[in-house]
């Protein structure tokens, strides 16, 4: 158990302890025994920050070693960047939370508990080696984050956004755990470094595409990639902590984490290219457009987390090109990784950062609506600039780092024309005009979320509180985080020979360990560029856009609503639900005719395959013995008794042609030399029929109506099929005897062995004496269950 | 109004005595001809139902006080102990031992410990039938 075991453990750790620190010590807020934790685990990690440029860092311990399962912690720049992220954004959580949910209203037990319990989970995605742990943690996220979308379980929405969100991402993590057991059939191995080091022989694999799609499906199903990024709206009925946590910073980014993370696995194909830059260009664009018509300010700032986790998800897909250009030097798509991970970084902060000022917003004024809102900016002056800060980072204004990013992601963009693999000569010129649409609305979201809350007039009577300035404690963490905005903007470069350089190295290792150094860009931001251009075309097409908003907001009101995701999710689990009802109800109709139905058809029908199948009929009269006179007569017997039990009119008529059919049996084993079997049949056969007899004589007066049994011809063919099939196997058992019976011991070595005479009683009592006890077993369990079901029922009781 | 049979109970009280001499016959030969203790069982048991039929069933439980549930338990008692027996002499379960003595009376008889879980059965035999009969005939 080394240090960084213990780093993961520790959220969980002290999860166990939160219910008691919550109910014991009343006084203090709980939420500061997790942000001491996730200080601590910040400057843990912080101090890892040197040794990385350098080595990568790997501890294990045994879990299940026996199926290749341990739990190997890795530590290489990606890791390192996610933990710091999710440490750090982590504290700044939990300081806000402080201040945000109160101690007196609140069930800060479950809060903290359920908080701790995804940071551990996440530390234990970023950190794990193994696929089966990463996935067990991976789960653990989900299951998380639908405690704390539930947070509030007491409102329905609540509790639907949970449900949505469980259902989707768990349904991406069993697509997920799928493509990791087809990389284990490939490979041999969970370990993702040996998967790595064995990723250029298993391309060709024909398992190779099924992983890649798979592994995908989950990635983008956690990251709210489009089509499956419906979940993250309904996720903002959390409280806001949670959404500037979860669903901005760090849970929404393990979808990235794993596309980055097995990108040296997959990226060597033109799927992986089009599928992660193809959804990610496409999602860009649509949540971006999709969030200006938004009216809730989370709901903007969720579309607007979609739009930009587009935004990365595609710059991976470019850089993935990167590994088809052996040589570094001016390898344009590395640009796109390092853009990647900076723009993950900056998102983190400001997206973070403008999270934490709507719960303020909303926690001052009480509510979210950007239509009730306005002139806060005089009142809040300082939330307005951290907001200020966030949006006009997002929209990728200078001098804040989202313009660096942004840059970055058009320059990649505008590459990626000039790839000549993957069809790109035709299609690529797409990539830079969605990304430059997608944009120009991201520009326009940014502002309105900006313009609408803080500027115009301010509306009083709109409002359930009188607004003022938040605590300080409150505006604290989106401080530090707005700070970062800047700072990072300004100088760049202290991130990138740090961090970026080994997260990206990370992300493409076969690039990089060829001796190489690799700088990153980012001091290359100076001159007129293409992007350049494009930035100030995408600052004057929005403003344009913005301005004119009232005159085109009319086409998001055309859009029809049967066409949204949402309705065709709503509408996918009502069918599957009535669905599934109705397929139940249509064969589980609780008649046992039915089911017997069911039960012969399938006998008969797997029979009959076999017998077609292995072509397995055979008949021989080889070996047969001859029919006498006394068969042929009671064969007649028993033929004619067994009609008349169809067709008797009465049932007594039945009663009595039953126990003719079992009287000619005891015949049959008179003829057959089988007395013993004679005197338990006959005696046997009279008890049974006086039990019919009873059965009969209390049949109840009503409804006692004398008639034939219905002819039912499906019952008929069924009962054919069935007596059919029986017999032609019985034929064919007997005209295929495989060997000699084994009756000749017996005939020996009854007299001698067991000193008695009557055969059948030896192997009864002797021989196979263990039969026979538990038969009679069985007929005393017989006798006691008539006795309680007679004597002991419940409802004559209550009668007397 | 009490209907007075009293040649069935006549012919009853004697013709009982023959049943119950064939099903001790049966039961004591079924290891050489045919019969046995699950024969032996049935027809013992049949004995009662004829009594149960001359008679009622107060008079008959008076005349032979046993709970027949407790007949058919000891039956199955009996079959699994003489199967245990065989453990206690360091035989697999179930293992079965005959042997011939010279008896007084009876002269030259072959023993076996078969005939003790014969016994088995046919006392669970008669157990369960007798009493899957009463408890049908008190309900009724």
């Amino acid at each position: 158990m080394s240090l960084l075991h213990i780093a993961i453990f520790a959220p969980l750790l002290l999860a166990i302890f939160i219910p008691f620190l919550f109910k014991r010590l009343r006084l203090i807020h709980t939420g500061w025994f997790v942000f001491g934790l996730s200080i601590i685990l910040f400057i843990y990690f912080l101090q890892l920050l040197p040794d990385i440029r350098d080595y990568e860092i790997q501890e294990t311990i045994d879990w299940i070693p026996s199926l290749g399962i341990n739990f190997t912690v890795y530590v290489d720049g990606l890791s390192l960047l996610f933990t710091l992220l999710i440490t750090g954004i982590g504290s700044l959580v939990a300081l806000y939370s402080i201040y945000y949910l109160s101690k007196e209203k609140e069930d800060l037990g479950s809060f903290y508990v359920y908080l701790l319990m995804f940071m551990g989970a996440m530390l234990g995605v970023v950190l794990s080696d193994n696929l089966i742990v990463l996935y067990t943690f991976w789960e653990l996220t989900s299951f998380s984050s639908f405690l704390l979308i539930g947070y509030w379980y007491h409102k329905e929405r609540s509790r639907y956004g949970a449900q949505k969100s469980m259902l989707i991402t768990v349904f991406g993590g069993l697509a997920m755990l799928g493509g990791f057991l087809l990389l284990y059939l490939m490979t041999g191995s969970f370990s993702i470094r040996d998967i790595v080091s064995m990723a250029s022989e298993i391309t060709a694999d024909p398992f190779f595409t099924p992983a890649l799609v798979l592994v995908l499906l989950g990635a983008f199903t956690k990251s709210a990639q489009f089509p499956f990024h419906i979940w993250l709206p309904d996720a903002m009925e959390a409280p806001t902590p949670v959404s500037a946590y979860l669903h901005s910073a760090t849970m929404v980014k393990a979808g990235i984490y794993l596309v980055a993370r097995l990108s040296p696995i997959f990226a060597v194909q033109g799927t992986w290219f089009w599928l992660v830059a193809g959804f990610g260009i496409f999602t860009l664009a649509w949540a971006s457009f999709n969030a200006v018509k938004q009216t809730d300010l989370k709901a903007i700032l969720a579309y607007s987390t979609v739009s930009q986790l587009g935004l990365i998800m595609s710059l991976l897909g470019v850089g993935a090109a990167a590994l088809h250009y052996s040589f570094l030097d001016d390898n344009l798509y590395m640009a796109a990784t390092f853009a990647a991970v900076f723009h993950l970084i900056n998102h983190a902060t400001f997206k973070g950062s403008l999270f934490m000022v709507v719960g303020i917003v909303d926690h001052e004024t009480g509510t979210r609506d950007i239509r009730k809102l306005g002139g806060l900016m005089q009142i809040m002056p300082i939330t307005f600039t951290i907001a200020l800060i966030g949006t006009f980072s997002m929209a990728g204004l200078p001098p804040f780092n989202g313009f660096l990013s942004k840059e970055m992601f058009l320059a990649a963009m505008v590459n990626v024309m000039s790839l000549d693999i993957f069809n790109m000569d035709t299609w690529g010129v797409l990539f830079p005009v969605i990304a430059w649409i997608g944009s120009v609305f991201t520009f326009v979201y940014s502002m309105l979320l900006l313009f609408k809350t803080f500027t115009g007039d301010f509306k009083p009577e709109k409002l359930e509180k009188k607004p003022h300035e938040a605590p300080f404690g409150m505006l604290l963490p989106p401080i530090i985080l707005g700070a970062l905005v800047v700072v990072f903007g300004f100088f760049p470069n202290i991130l990138s020979a740090s961090i970026i350089e080994p997260a990206a190295k990370a992300i493409a290792p076969a690039l990089i360990d060829a001796g190489q150094e690799y700088n990153s860009h980012i001091s290359f931001w100076h001159g007129f560029t293409p992007e350049l251009y494009m930035t100030i075309g995408i600052i004057i097409f929005g403003a344009f856009l913005y301005v004119s908003l009232p005159k085109w907001e009319k086409i998001y009101r055309r859009f029809p609503e049967k066409l949204s995701l949402n309705y065709f999710y709503d509408q996918s689990l009502i069918r599957a639900e009535s669905g599934s009802r109705g397929l139940t109800n249509s064969y589980m109709n609780g008649s046992i005719r039915t089911y017997m139905i069911y039960i012969l058809i399938s006998f008969v029908g797997i029979l009959a395959f076999s017998i077609i199948r292995k072509d397995a009929f055979s008949f021989t009269t080889e070996g047969l013995a001859p029919i006498g006179l006394y068969e042929v007569v009671l064969g007649i017997i028993i033929f004619g008794a067994s009609i008349t039990i169809l067709v008797a009119k009465s049932r007594l008529t039945s009663i009595i042609a039953l126990g003719a059919v079992g009287y000619t049996v005891a015949l049959f084993f008179v003829l057959f030399r089988a007395p013993d079997l004679v005197l338990t049949q006959l005696v046997i056969e009279t008890i049974s029929v006086a039990l019919f007899l009873l059965a009969f004589y209390h049949l109840p007066k009503i409804n006692r109506k004398e008639e034939r049994i219905g002819f039912k011809l499906t019952n008929a063919l069924v009962a054919a099929g069935v007596g059919v099939i029986v017999t032609i196997i019985a034929f064919s058992a007997l005209s295929n005897r495989l060997f000699e019976s084994i009756s000749q011991y017996y005939v020996e070595n009854t007299a001698e062995k067991a000193g008695g005479f009557n055969m059948v009683n030896v192997i009864l009592v002797d021989f196979r004496g263990f039969d026979t006890m538990f038969e009679i077993a069985v007929l005393g369990i017989a006798a006691l269950g008539i006795y309680g079901m007679i004597k002991l029922r419940l409802s004559r009781r209550e009668d007397q | 109004m009490k209907i007075n049979d009293v040649i069935l109970e006549t012919v009853t009280k004697i013709v009982v005595f023959i049943i119950l001499t064939v099903a001790v016959y049966l039961f004591f030969s079924g290891h050489n001809s045919p019969g046995g203790g699950f024969i032996g069982g049935l027809v013992l048991a049949s004995a009662f139902v004829l009594l149960l039929l001359a008679f009622d069933i107060e008079t008959i439980q008076k005349g032979i006080p046993f709970d027949f549930k407790r007949v058919a338990a000891l039956g199955v008692f009996i079959a699994v102990t003489t199967g245990l027996g065989a453990i206690v002499f360091g035989q697999p379960f179930l293992t079965q031992a005959f042997s011939a003595f010279n008896l007084p009376y009876f002269g030259e008889t072959e023993l076996a410990t078969i005939t003790l879980f014969e016994a088995g059965v046919a006392l669970a035999v008669v157990g369960v039938v007798v009493s899957i009969i009463l408890s049908i005939s008190e309900d009724v």
